[in-house]
């Protein structure tokens, strides 16, 4: 049961009031029409899944409605830090650092 | 391999138990085998007993990072059916059901397989519309199958509140008579002892660090406790691990590994005799020969490896099983766990080339792995067999979610199973 | 039968913490007996001299009580005086006695004293090594299902009751600086300090009432009983306005970031129904900024031979029962022991005034404060020796002591018959560790106290006392000390002074590692010894599956059951891994450790559903004019969370009549339904319509002000979730409705493309769904009607089809669209949702010259059916794109931003042949009626698995056509209008069905344009 802090709101609330939204930091190809249909697919489905730091992202659908990313650990689950859409995460893995 | 039976219980007690023979080797791995299995879980090991037994391949390892059927073997809740909607995945799933059947038999091992029945309910017209679609396709597939209405339903489970007092009353039901529960760790063992009559090495407690690939083939895997083992070809075959072996490999999966939990209430006294499984309240539940209620809860929407989800998912599972149960409410809950379920975008599994060659995958079950269990060893064992994939198996390539020719059971596959 | 109601032969004269002024009558397997108020039920049980409370599971053994709390394995009852209030699996050293408590055991046959069952146990017995079903009940395959039925019988401990529970639980969330698991001398120096210290403090205890070990012992604080101790600082905590006691409360499973559920029994500790009014259990969720762990230990019995006959017990139980309930449970105690602790419970027999036959002490020199103790009351001592078997049948008569090695793995002298009738044991005490697991933490084998501790975790998590090996009161009392001070100084509260109580001071030799007795036979001869009682789980049964190659401590477990039970293995596990290592030549850290799920102890269903059952299962939403479908006899169907009305039956109407009857009557004059259900989300800004573009198949670019269209969601997989219409309020404004059962999804799909895609577009939305209720009339009267409320010109001149227009209807403020779904000239009137009743009412009063008829969802659909609209959700099921729909009129291909779904339905699968595509079915039958969901072929005479072709999506009886009308889906369908479908039906039936349009009535449109 996640304690989250919520960016927006700037409090930490309980997990039920929020939803995971998969990962984050996929970008929608600006230009979908020239993606080949591999590529396109791996836009839609193939994901990271890490085991340990992965940054995904939460809406605060019982709050603020607002999205915004989380960079936690899958194994231990703890939260790592959370920060807005369109910032960048300061905990990343080793092996991606 | 020593054979099992009523006499030789009888036999043995006059021997105190002594001598009953070990049901597997504890070998060293060899340089080389032909085919490595990576995980020695359900699947892993029905994969290697069918590679040893029906393809005359024995010169195989099944490798595990802890000890046989640990993983999702260990934690799921049992049930086997075989009512899918689509074709691919309905004769993939009868084709493991039609194993199922012979199988105590096949293993010499009795994995108490009880065709006990399983209903899906339904609350809604649309659930009930989609019963009829999918019973009916299931009936013109072969598989077995009825549509019960609300009286029917509250026959065969008299426990379950069949009035209008629900918020969701149960307006009918999927019915599939052959469905059913079997004893989890068994399977695993089962498969594991008739692999290792057949000379497949089960090596236990080594784990894969590494995939060895040359020129974009893989040659082995390396391992913590053994360094280097080669093959010709290796399956993985690690359910919530795949990405990680994915990764191993230099691509991705259209995978997201899940916290599944599941848990059981006390022992008590026969009252529940089939599955019972409901998508619009959330919630399942069946008996065990032990007495335990045996209860799915939801899949945890984020990922997770940690084998434990949120409370919050236990909670609403509870209420569920308590609506649908009013007589529950003061039996009490035992034990709670959880799994790390590899969940595919179309639940539906891979069981796939890859873009490494010689190397394959039988990963994304999801939820639902269990049952295809030795209908997924025996189509993986011989798609390794041949190099090629199995008929069963090729709508399931990964390359799926290219092309975009996927197989949709969410419906079907429901909460969870 | 008449019985003597105050003969409770074990029952001390004096001492105790029970309340011999308040006796109270209870009945077990149908006799009164009599206790006291604070007693538990295994107490007075013990009290009254009752020796079997249990048959065990697999051999059917006679059982009697072993433990003092939450470890026990066999006193498991049934508990309950009404059908309605039964509650099985009850422990009842957890159980507090009440007047009229009504037990009875859970197994036995024809009762627990005299079970048949036990025959077969000892017969059949031989013949059930752990793991025995695997090997037979195969043959012959047909079998399996007898033999199982006679598994089946035999499972199960307590039964579920018959009725619903009348009981109401409840639930309560907290928030706490420090919660504190456990009020033993640790848990209350922390709570203490930390309570001191100002902050906010929850404490929570199993029992009934705070002190833990300290109730149950002699021991003194500051020179005074510790009980004293125990009152003072439990007045003293009571006082703290921040600090919440809760005895009676089991923490039962840690969570994540610090959450913990703490299972609180209010009234079913003292009834089996709660008072009217009150509730009976609370589950409180508490999120702690920091835990101490203070949960003691339980000790651990040793594993001899016939150790599970009544009169086998754990040693702290018998000090227990002596010291906290007047209780002494036996005669004539023999104790074995490898530890200086459990002394204690042979000086309390002592003291209470019975015979301790002998002490038996594995260990060849002990010396010590208890041994000295032991040996200046003149009580025997056999020391180097062991208990290697029981004696007796349905209780303990006596016992064999054999000399031991210094090992203490084999017999090296002769035989020593001793009678007594009870035999209390302990190999040292295992931490309770369970929590600190809960959350993926592996504990630690730690050498010195022969037992695992807690491991690294990742919460914010402090422990105390006997968790971490610190057994003595002293050590106990500064770890809770210790604890608290971290806490605070964690927290940023001031540290308070150290005041702790004086305790004893106790010299103590060192323990002996044993855990399980050799015997002059090999294990596997060896008369049983029990590893866990519950399961039946034997010391030879490990020894069994470790030579069979099962070598891993879970494969241990999973084969012989070992812990899995309802005690979870509290008392058997460690002794189990240590049986298991030995075999396995290991030590226990290689052989494994055992990971503790929740629950600590099992907590009642009923409790964790809270309230939300029933009623408050999931909201209900209706619509303004929900009570007028009530009264009109309305039948509902749930869609999402809505209730809406299905059809409206008059009189004796069959359902079928009543469609009919609304169907005839909307298209021949007016017909009106309750569409406030249907999404609505407010899209204002200035890209509101670039945003439309975007998230819609089709073009928005020029959609004028006052004009409504219909649209098609996909997701980027080109696949249909969603349609709608969406129309333009003003130039930056726009109203979107959405499906019923989607305006969620429709709403967090905006929101995320919003928000994570496009942030620089300025949009803004807002659901708007409850803010209208919607009425839409149907039909070639329905402008007549609405004439009749309204001033505005609504002519086909001023409003035409797909307009929508302000006006003002029955004097209120309205939106009328002017779209359909029934291809009648309709309109969709839109008013605040407080007005509906009266603008739906004031429809009636004037629709009666129109015999205005109120249709619900199904007649919709019928309606909607003849001209071949979908349903999203009921004609797409996620696996269609647009065109596979027909629909291709709904997607514009051209237009300069790739909407979402438009690369999707490009993609190699959906572009090729034979894709499944929505037609039209007319049966050949035209009375026939298609079952929805019938699967269609194309050959009716191949063989099973037969190819299929498509299924029947929606299937009505269409009054107004005089037949049946379908769609559904079929592979190539669009390309194949006039060819046959059959759909062969479970009832032997094939129906045959040609492919035709989906448009049924009306091909061009024109009833809706008048």
């Amino acid at each position: 049961m996640f304690h989250i802090y919520c960016p927006h709101c700037c409090e930490y609330r309980e997990e039920e009031e929020f939803h995971v939204a998969g990962q984050a930091h996929i970008a929608r190809p600006l230009d979908p029409d020239a993606c080949t249909d591999k590529e396109w697919g791996e836009f839609m489905y193939f994901r990271a899944n890490p085991r340990g730091i992965h940054h995904e992202l939460w809406v605060h659908g019982a709050g603020c409605r607002k999205y915004f990313n989380v960079t936690r650990d899958t194994q231990t689950y703890e939260i790592k830090e959370v920060y807005k859409v369109g910032e960048k995460p300061s905990v990343v893995a080793d092996d991606v650092k | 391999m020593q054979h099992y039976s009523g006499f030789g219980l009888l036999k043995h007690s006059f021997s105190h138990h002594e001598n009953w023979q070990r049901v597997w080797r504890n070998p060293t791995p060899k340089k080389k085998y032909d085919v490595i299995i990576v995980g020695g879980g359900g699947h892993g090991l029905a994969t290697a007993y069918y590679l040893a037994k029906e393809f005359g391949i024995t010169n195989v390892a099944v490798i595990e990072k802890g000890f046989l059927g640990g993983g999702n073997t260990a934690r799921n809740t049992t049930i086997v059916r075989s009512n899918y909607l689509w074709d691919e995945a309905a004769h993939l799933y009868e084709h493991a059901m039609k194993l199922w059947e012979g199988l105590s038999q096949d293993l010499n091992y009795n994995v108490m397989f009880s065709q006990r029945g399983c209903l899906n309910l339904g609350h809604t017209l649309q659930d009930m519309r989609d019963i009829q679609r999918r019973v009916n396709a299931n009936r013109l597939n072969g598989i077995d199958g009825e549509v019960l209405d609300t009286q029917q339903v509250k026959e065969i489970v008299p426990v379950l509140d069949c009035s209008d007092r629900a918020r969701y009353p149960v307006l009918g039901a999927s019915w599939q008579p052959r469905a059913g529960v079997a004893r989890h760790d068994a399977v695993a063992w089962g498969f594991a002892r008739g692999a290792d009559a057949h000379g497949v090495d089960l090596i236990q407690q080594t784990e894969v660090e590494d995939l060895i690939i040359e020129d974009g083939t893989v040659v082995g895997v390396r391992t913590a406790r053994y360094g280097e083992i080669r093959a010709d070809r290796v399956g993985c075959v690690v359910a919530g691990n795949s990405s990680v072996l994915a990764k191993m490999a230099g691509f991705e999966l259209p995978l997201e590994s899940h916290p599944l939990q599941a848990l059981v209430s006390e022992p008590i006294k026969p009252i529940l005799d089939t599955v019972v499984m409901s998508n619009q309240v959330h919630g399942y539940a069946s008996q065990s020969d032990k007495g335990d209620l045996v209860i799915g809860a939801g899949i945890d929407s984020y990922n997770g490896y940690g084998q434990r989800g949120s409370y919050s998912t236990i909670e609403h599972t509870i209420q569920a099983i308590v609506e649908m149960f009013p007589v529950f409410s003061r039996v009490r809950m035992n034990r709670q766990w959880g799994g790390i379920v590899d969940t595919c975008p179309d639940a539906c599994p891979i069981i796939s080339e890859t873009p490494v060659k010689n190397l394959f995958f039988n990963c994304g079950w999801g939820t639902g792995g269990f049952k295809a269990t030795p209908g997924s060893g025996h189509v993986f064992a011989a798609s390794l067999a041949k190099g090629e994939m199995h008929p069963l198996a090729k709508p399931f390539s990964m390359f799926r979610f290219h092309n975009g020719a996927l197989v949709d059971e969410h419906g079907a596959a429901g909460v969870a199973h | 039968m008449t019985q003597d109601l105050s003969k409770q032969s074990n029952r001390l004269q004096e001492g105790g913490r029970i309340d011999r002024a308040k006796p109270l009558t209870f009945t077990y397997n149908g006799k009164q007996y009599k206790g006291f108020e604070g007693d538990t039920l295994a107490s007075a049980l013990l009290a009254n001299g009752v020796d079997i409370v249990g048959r065990s599971f697999k051999y059917s053994r006679p059982r009697g009580i072993v433990a003092a709390g939450a470890e026990e394995p066999n006193a498991i009852m049934q508990i309950g005086s009404t059908e309605a209030t039964q509650i099985p699996n009850v422990r009842a050293t957890q159980q507090s006695l009440y007047a009229g408590l009504v037990a009875s055991s859970t197994n036995g046959w024809p009762n627990v004293d005299m079970d048949l069952m036990g025959l077969v146990g000892k017969v059949g017995g031989k013949m059930m090594p752990p793991g025995f079903y695997y090997k037979t009940f195969m043959y012959p395959k047909s079998m399996w299902e007898t033999y199982e039925s006679y598994i089946r019988k035999a499972a199960g401990l307590g039964r579920a009751p018959k009725e619903n529970d009348p009981d109401i639980y409840d639930k309560m969330n907290q928030h706490c600086d420090l919660l504190i698991v456990g009020a033993g001398p640790a848990g209350l120096a922390a709570a203490l300090s930390a309570a001191r210290a100002g902050a906010r403090v929850i404490i929570a205890d199993e029992q009934s009432e705070f002190g833990g070990s300290l109730l149950s012992s002699k021991e003194t604080l500051n020179g005074k009983p510790a009980a004293e101790w125990v009152a003072e600082v439990v007045q003293e905590l009571s006082g703290c306005a921040d600090v919440l006691m809760l005895p009676n409360s089991q923490v039962n499973g840690y969570h994540d970031h610090n959450f913990l559920t703490i299972q609180q029994h209010c009234t079913d500790q003292f009834a089996d129904r709660a008072p009217n009014g009150q509730i009976a259990q609370r589950l409180h969720r508490v999120r702690a900024k920091w835990v101490i762990l203070a949960t003691g230990a339980h000790e651990r019995p040793l594993v001899y031979g016939n150790n599970d006959i009544p009169g086998c017990m754990v040693a702290n139980a018998v000090s227990t029962y002596i010291n906290r309930y007047g209780v002494v449970p036996g005669k004539d105690l023999v104790l074995m022991t490898s530890n200086d602790n459990a002394y204690r419970a042979a000086l309390d027999w002592h003291d209470a005034g019975r015979r301790v036959v002998a002490i038996v002490d594995s260990r060849k020199n002990p010396k010590g404060t208890f041994v000295e103790a032991a040996r200046e009351r003149g009580i025997s001592i056999l020391v180097g020796s062991g208990v290697i078997e029981a004696h007796g049948n349905k209780r303990v008569t006596g016992v064999s002591i054999a000399p031991l090695n210094e090992a203490g793995d084999a017999v090296v002298g002769p035989i020593v018959k001793m009678a007594a009738d009870t035999v209390a044991t302990s190999g040292g005490w295992s931490p309770v560790i369970h929590l600190s697991c809960h959350t993926g933490a592996r504990p630690v084998w730690n050498d010195d106290i022969l037992g695992f501790t807690p491991g690294k975790t990742y919460q914010k998590q402090l422990t105390a006392g006997a968790i971490n090996g610190a057994f003595s009161t002293a050590a106990a009392l500064s770890e809770g000390f210790s604890a608290a001070s971290d806490a605070l100084s964690h927290l940023g509260l001031a540290k308070p002074e150290r005041v702790l109580p004086e305790a004893e001071q106790i010299q103590e030799s060192k323990a002996m590692a044993l855990f399980h007795l050799p015997h002059t036979k090999p294990t596997s001869k060896a008369p049983k010894q029990f590893v866990d009682y519950q399961n039946d789980v034997t010391a030879a049964g490990i020894e069994l599956a470790c030579r069979e190659g099962f070598e891993s401590i879970e494969h241990v477990k999973r084969y012989t059951a070992m812990g899995f039970g309802t005690d979870q293995g509290k008392l058997g596990n460690i002794n189990g891994m240590a049986i298991a290592a030995k075999i396995l030549k290991q030590t226990i850290p290689q052989t494994g450790t055992t990971i503790f799920r929740p629950n600590y102890t099992p907590v009642t269903f009923g409790a964790i559903a809270g309230r939300d059952c029933g009623e408050l299962f999931d909201p209900k939403r209706y619509t303004a004019m929900h009570a007028w479908h009530v009264e009109r006899g309305a039948k509902f169907e749930d869609v999402g969370q809505w209730k809406r009305a299905w059809y409206y039956p008059k009189g004796n109407e069959t359902m079928q009549e009543a469609l009919n009857r609304e169907c005839l009557a909307t298209r021949e004059s007016v017909g009106i339904l309750d569409a406030s259900t249907l999404g609505k989300i407010d899209i204002q800004g200035k890209d509101a319509r670039e945003f439309l573009g975007r998230v819609y198949t089709n073009a928005w670019a020029k959609l004028p002000v006052g004009k409504c269209r219909y649209g098609l969601m996909c997701g980027e997989d080109g696949m249909v979730f969603d349609d709608g219409v969406t129309s333009c309020l003003a130039e930056n404004h726009f109203l979107m409705t959405t499906t019923t059962g989607g305006a969620a999804r429709v709403l967090s799909w905006l929101e995320i493309y919003h928000q994570t895609e496009w942030p620089e577009l300025e949009v803004y939305f807002t659901s708007v769904t409850d803010h209208w209720s919607t009425m839409t009339i149907s039909g070639p009267n329905s402008r007549k009607l609405l004439e009749k409320l309204t001033d505005y010109d609504v002519s086909k001149d001023n409003m035409a089809f797909m307009d929508w227009k302000s006006m003002t209807v029955a004097g209120v403020p309205a939106r009328v669209f002017r779209i359909s779904f029934t291809g009648e000239l309709s309109f969709e009137i839109n008013v605040q949702a407080n007005y509906g009743m009266h603008v739906w009412k004031a429809l009636f009063e004037q629709g009666e010259e129109f015999n205005l008829t109120p249709y619900g969802t199904e007649t919709m659909h019928i309606l909607r059916a003849e001209k071949g609209f979908i349903i999203a959700g009921q004609d797409t099921d996620g696996s269609v794109h647009p065109f596979d729909l027909g629909m291709s009129w709904a997607v514009s291909m051209q237009k300069p931003f790739s909407f979402i779904g438009k690369r999707g339905m490009q993609r190699e699968d959906c572009v090729r042949e034979n894709r499944k595509q929505l037609v039209g079915l007319k049966t050949i039958d035209p009375n026939v009626v298609l079952p929805e969901g019938a699967q269609g072929v194309f050959d009716p005479k191949a063989p099973i698995p037969m190819p299929m072709v498509g299924h029947v999506t929606s299937s009505y009886w269409s009054a107004n056509l005089n037949r049946s009308v379908a769609m559904g889906f079929v592979k190539g369908g669009l390309d194949k209008m006039g060819q046959k479908v059959f759909y062969p039906l479970a009832d032997g039936r094939v129906i045959e069905a040609e492919i035709c349009s989906p448009v049924f009535l009306d091909p061009k449109g024109e009833r809706q344009h008048v």
